[in-house]
């Protein structure tokens, strides 16, 4: 699906990531932790070629990032859902709208029926008219989740999803992205919620990827 | 802009939706549509007029010339005889003529009244030359005249006419400079305007990037908005300005130049162009603007 081989990254000045390698599997689980500035966000965005590797290469689909056009890349994204921690929705369309854009920007018709379903997984059917300022933290990010997972991605990138969000709905949270896991979807999920992270590996084999001293590595069972 | 739900919108009525509607701001650029079409009419109606003049100058006066015979008495007849062979004899002259004594008294009637003797005055004789296809070599033939008949003058016109001629030449020209000018001032504020409304854009273009739109998708959503404003406007704009040329005093009237600017038969036809070719250049402008922004986001 997606893998790294000696990546690193480095902004103006210092190397943020270095040496990096590793792959995701199709229908793993990973979590990434580690502090917070500590290159999680930027991990992700080479996982969905917003950056590009400063050296070393990234594979998205066995095609090497630096050999795609920007037309490559947008669909690429199509078969990756990205969630964000603060979502990103088009502030003037309805949540029903928001969801159903990645069918809407590849010129597809999305199936209402596949809507009405989503909208009830993530338990927002009541606010598909809502617009998206309207909604609480909790429902903007089922709602990114929704839109995610809409397409059908193979891979889920979630980048703190329950970073605004309280415990109970941090656990909602996790259980629909365990259920996408079950259903076969690659799953990367930043957090730097240890315990989100416990309570993920007693449902899922979940590995559990620590960015330290710039590298990524694979930590142990010692959580 | 929100559409009726009943309504399915079509996948390029979405494109148009992803992005947020502009506000009042969005008719600043209609208005100069409208604005540039309704100058770009005047400087077609002036360039299409001096055209016309150009034309009808040149054309007018080069057709004749005039042979003036001034000599003594006892030689008019011997020249007469002498311009007239000349003429003759002259590759492309089409037809040529001495004028009468009667014409010429009704040419002089206006200053000297009916009455004039005209025998006992020493007036020019005057000999109508009509130009042929090919025209005549006038250098020649005026040096031809010197030697056959010396109290000949061939008048051709081009003295006065020539300036005349150049002068609505160069007007035209001002007058197509000034279209193409007017359309690359449009482009231009149709370009900030398309960027300004990219960059006030940045984080929704980031949001469509984001879920799998392409370029082309985004640029669309602007394209297809900038290029209707522009054609909406611009079509106002001619309207107004072929109005506007419309009840300028007539032609005829006064014959001038001023009041012979307009448009004439199919010359109406020009200005209902302009608004197709603005949205051209509406169209051409915010792709290549959104093209060049949109490569600045990832």
């Amino acid at each position: 699906m997606i893998s790294f081989e000696n990546v690193a990254y480095s902004y103006g000045g210092g190397e943020l990531l270095s040496d990096v390698s590793l792959k995701l599997a199709p229908g793993s689980f990973h979590f990434l932790t580690g502090p917070s500035g500590a290159g999680k966000s930027t991990f992700l965005k080479l996982a969905y070629a917003e950056l590009r590797p400063t050296t070393g290469k990234v594979t998205l689909f066995d095609r090497d990032v630096t050999s795609l056009s920007r037309d490559d890349v947008a669909r690429a994204r199509r078969r990756i859902g990205i969630v964000h921690q603060d979502c990103k929705f088009l502030d003037h369309l309805s949540l029903a709208a928001n969801m159903a854009l990645p069918f809407t920007v590849s010129d597809r018709e999305s199936a209402p029926q596949d809507m009405d379903d989503l909208l009830g997984w993530v338990g927002l059917k009541h606010l598909a008219d809502a617009m998206p300022p309207q909604l609480s933290g909790g429902e903007r990010q089922r709602a990114a989740l929704a839109r995610a997972v809409i397409v059908d991605p193979d891979v889920i990138l979630a980048d703190e999803p329950t970073g605004n969000v309280d415990w109970e709905m941090s656990l909602r949270i996790l259980t629909l992205l365990v259920e996408l896991n079950k259903m076969g979807k690659t799953i990367l999920v930043a957090t730097h919620d240890l315990n989100l992270i416990r309570q993920a590996k007693a449902q899922i084999q979940a590995r559990v990827l620590r960015i330290a001293k710039h590298r990524v590595q694979l930590a142990g069972a010692d959580l | 802009m929100r559409f009726p739900k009943a309504k399915p919108a079509s996948p390029a009525t979405r494109a148009l939706q992803v992005v947020p509607p502009s506000g009042p701001t969005a008719w600043l650029s209609s208005f100069t549509a409208a604005a540039m079409t309704f100058l770009c009419v005047f400087a077609l109606a002036l360039s299409l007029a001096s055209g016309r003049l150009a034309t009808r100058w040149s054309e007018a006066l080069a057709r004749t010339a005039t042979i003036r015979l001034s000599a003594p008495t006892e030689q008019v007849q011997l020249q007469t005889d002498a311009i007239l062979a000349v003429l003759q004899t002259t590759p492309g002259i089409a037809s040529f003529r001495a004028l009468d004594d009667n014409e010429t008294r009704a040419l002089l009637e206006p200053w000297f009244g009916p009455d004039l003797p005209i025998e006992a005055l020493p007036i020019p004789r005057l000999f109508e030359v009509v130009e042929g296809v090919p025209p005549y070599d006038s250098e020649g033939l005026r040096q031809r005249l010197t030697a056959e008949a010396p109290g000949a003058v061939l008048d051709d016109h081009t003295r006065w006419r020539r300036p005349l001629a150049e002068a609505a030449e160069r007007l035209r020209l001002l007058g197509v400079l000034s279209i193409a000018l007017i359309g690359a001032t449009m482009a231009a504020m149709v370009s900030l305007a398309a960027r300004a409304a990219l960059a006030t854009n940045a984080e929704v273009i980031r949001v469509l990037r984001l879920v799998g739109a392409k370029d082309s998708y985004i640029a669309r959503a602007f394209v297809r908005r900038f290029t209707l404003r522009a054609l909406i406007g611009s079509g106002i704009g001619a309207v107004a300005g072929m109005a506007g040329v419309a009840v300028l005093p007539a032609t005829d009237a006064a014959g001038g130049f001023l009041t012979g600017l307009g448009f004439s038969g199919t010359g109406w036809l020009w200005p209902l162009a302009l608004p197709p070719l603005a949205a051209l250049v509406a169209f051409a402008a915010t792709r290549r603007a959104a093209f060049q922004k949109l490569k600045e986001l990832t």
